[in-house]
């Protein structure tokens, strides 16, 4: 930033000062409460909140605990299947919605996205009471003992992959397919040939999402579980209902950590592929 | 030759239009409507028993949701998501009005930092925030420092578990929702207008009162809508933040599915939830039309 720059800004600044009080506020109001939790994950000191020293040891604790582990690799699990199945059907909602006009479509596009707007609450007692009523067996071995959650997740993700996904298309360029077609290519070569390319970006920013969004849910997951199967939030919260811990800070700074990863990766993405449109 | 190729296309146009259909249909009628109908058949059912459900088209249920000690616990609810609404619309205008003015090469970066919270689980800032609002926690041992420093004796403030906490706790999970349309709304204003209004001698007042609100207005029940019907159904919150009495509709709902196991009448509680929530959408949709109307007739 050049000097005269700075001056301009420095001197708005100052004529605005309760402008800029307001958002160094609202940051402040925002990450305090997460830069303390972060830092006191490493504070040595049980009950304190003053600073005593820098350790690993609640990290190191947490290895050891074996119900927390499993509680983190039943997340990862539900998250990795949740985003394929969320790509799966968010794709091709956004092929639909883009491609082809219907009676009624309106309506549809408003359904698609109920999960999405009815509150947290409802859609995890609906699909308690679904799965109490077709009687779903609470005895399965590990992987399927998931697939109720993954249901339940994939269902409010599907639709956010399917908006990133048909934002995408609508810059797909119809001559480039119709070239390929008087080629003589058909659908599925046309697909992997044109569409993928195109669409892969935001692929991995939608996928991403989904993966965060499962990963983070806590409320539709506690409804819809049975007590056999804990996630890493679901475990969080028990420990919470319990008591404030350094262990908490510790699983909970893991889990901002991943987050702030894959979420940062999506965006970067984004943006890289907005660049590359605008240069076009 | 022409015919058969586009006879060829149709054929592929159907094929497609049946492979993107089916699979996301089935998915949502199976696991969104089913389950909705299921919720309306129990909100229509009575226990029996301590585990059987008669299906017995009682109204009962809805009598109770109407019982005073319900109906209010809904105006609480309602009370709290709008002075969350409100709180969050009287601190997002001037932060989004101070976004505007920042430079293009920093905006970016400021919008992330304002959204990032927004991925971060729910859970845990809600946990966070209880770290610092605690009796022994950040704030307070600030504020005893502090007084210690002046030397007035110091007691801790009760932050936590209060109804103050439930809304200080709604304002910091729901606050990027209403940012971020006001930006939006307030990035799209021509600056001519602006110009136009203070060569004919407006005051910033009268600026703001007629010519940038009425622009933005779209944009500022957009963010109202996005705060208010989450904030309406929270749990979370109020269940972590809350004082004993600090209970909102969802804990209710919570509380007939686990604790009284009373399912039919929880589920008639969550079908006047959703049924307020589409409420809400309505009006927004029918004030958005309205808007719509009275612009393309001026």
């Amino acid at each position: 930033m050049s000097i005269g720059k700075l001056i301009t800004v420095v001197k708005f600044r100052l004529r605005n000062p309760w402008l800029n009080i307001s958002l160094l506020a609202t940051l402040l109001f925002f990450y305090t409460p997460i830069v303390v939790l972060i830092v006191f994950s490493f504070n040595d000191s049980r009950r304190n909140i003053v600073w005593k020293g820098f350790t690993f040891k609640y990290y190191k604790k947490l290895l050891s605990n074996e119900m927390l582990l499993e509680a983190f690799v039943n997340s990862l699990t539900i998250a990795l299947i949740t985003t394929i199945l969320s790509l799966l059907l968010g794709v091709l909602t956004a092929v639909l919605l883009w491609r082809f006009k219907f009676p009624l479509k309106p309506l549809y596009q408003g359904i698609i996205m109920v999960p999405v707007i009815v509150p947290e609450i409802c859609i995890g007692i609906a699909f308690l009471i679904f799965f109490n009523w077709i009687g779903w067996p609470s005895d399965l071995i590990w992987p399927v003992s998931l697939a109720k959650i993954i249901f339940a997740h994939s269902l409010f993700c599907f639709p956010f992959v399917a908006i990133v996904i048909r934002a995408r298309l609508i810059g797909l360029n119809g001559e480039c397919e119709e070239a390929a077609r008087d080629l003589g290519a058909k659908g599925w070569h046309i697909f992997r040939d044109i569409w993928v390319p195109h669409l892969k970006p935001s692929f991995i920013a939608g996928g991403l999402l989904a993966f965060t969004l499962s990963l983070d849910d806590f409320v539709i997951t506690f409804f819809t579980s049975g007590p056999e199967t804990i996630t890493l939030p679901v475990k969080i919260y028990s420990m919470i209902r319990f008591s404030v811990t350094p262990e908490i800070n510790a699983a909970s700074t893991i889990l901002i950590i991943v987050t702030i990863f894959s979420v940062g990766t999506a965006i970067l993405l984004q943006k890289e592929s907005l660049k590359k449109a605008s240069a076009k | 030759m022409l015919s058969d190729g586009g006879n060829a296309q149709n054929e592929d146009n159907r094929k497609l239009f049946l492979l993107t259909f089916l699979p996301p249909t089935i998915w949502i009628v199976l696991f969104l409507l089913v389950p909705t109908v299921i919720i309306i058949v129990y909100s229509f059912s009575q226990k029996e028993g301590l585990i059987n459900i008669q299906l017995t088209w009682v109204l009962d249920n809805y009598r109770r949701v109407a019982d005073p000690l319900y109906l209010k616990i809904f105006m609480k609810s309602i009370y709290i998501a709008g002075i969350t609404t409100f709180l969050c619309l009287v601190i997002s205008f001037p932060v989004a009005l101070s976004i505007t003015k920042i430079q293009q090469n920093w905006r970016l970066t400021v919008l992330i930092l304002l959204m990032l919270p927004f991925w971060i689980n729910l859970l845990i800032r809600t946990y966070a925030l209880i770290a610092v609002l605690r009796t022994r926690g950040v704030l307070n041992s600030g504020l005893e420092w502090f007084t210690n420093r002046l030397g007035i004796a110091f007691e801790p403030i009760p932050f936590l578990y209060n109804d103050a906490a439930i809304i200080i706790g709604l304002v910091y999970i729901h606050l990027p929702f209403m940012i971020l349309p006001i930006y939006a709304g307030l990035e799209g204003f021509d600056e001519t207008l602006k110009q136009a209004a203070e060569d004919l001698g407006s005051s910033t007042v009268q600026l703001y009162r007629y010519i940038v609100i009425p622009l933005i207005r779209p944009s500022v029940i957009a963010g109202c809508m996005l705060v208010f019907i989450p904030a309406l159904g929270s749990y979370l919150t109020p269940e972590l933040l809350g004082g004993t009495d600090g209970q909102l509709i969802a804990n209710v709902i919570e509380r007939q599915f686990k604790r009284a196991n009373d399912w039919p009448f929880g589920a008639a509680l969550s079908m006047v939830l959703i049924y307020l929530t589409c409420g809400a959408i309505t009006a927004w949709l029918v004030i958005l039309k309205r808007k719509k109307i009275l612009a393309e007739k001026s």
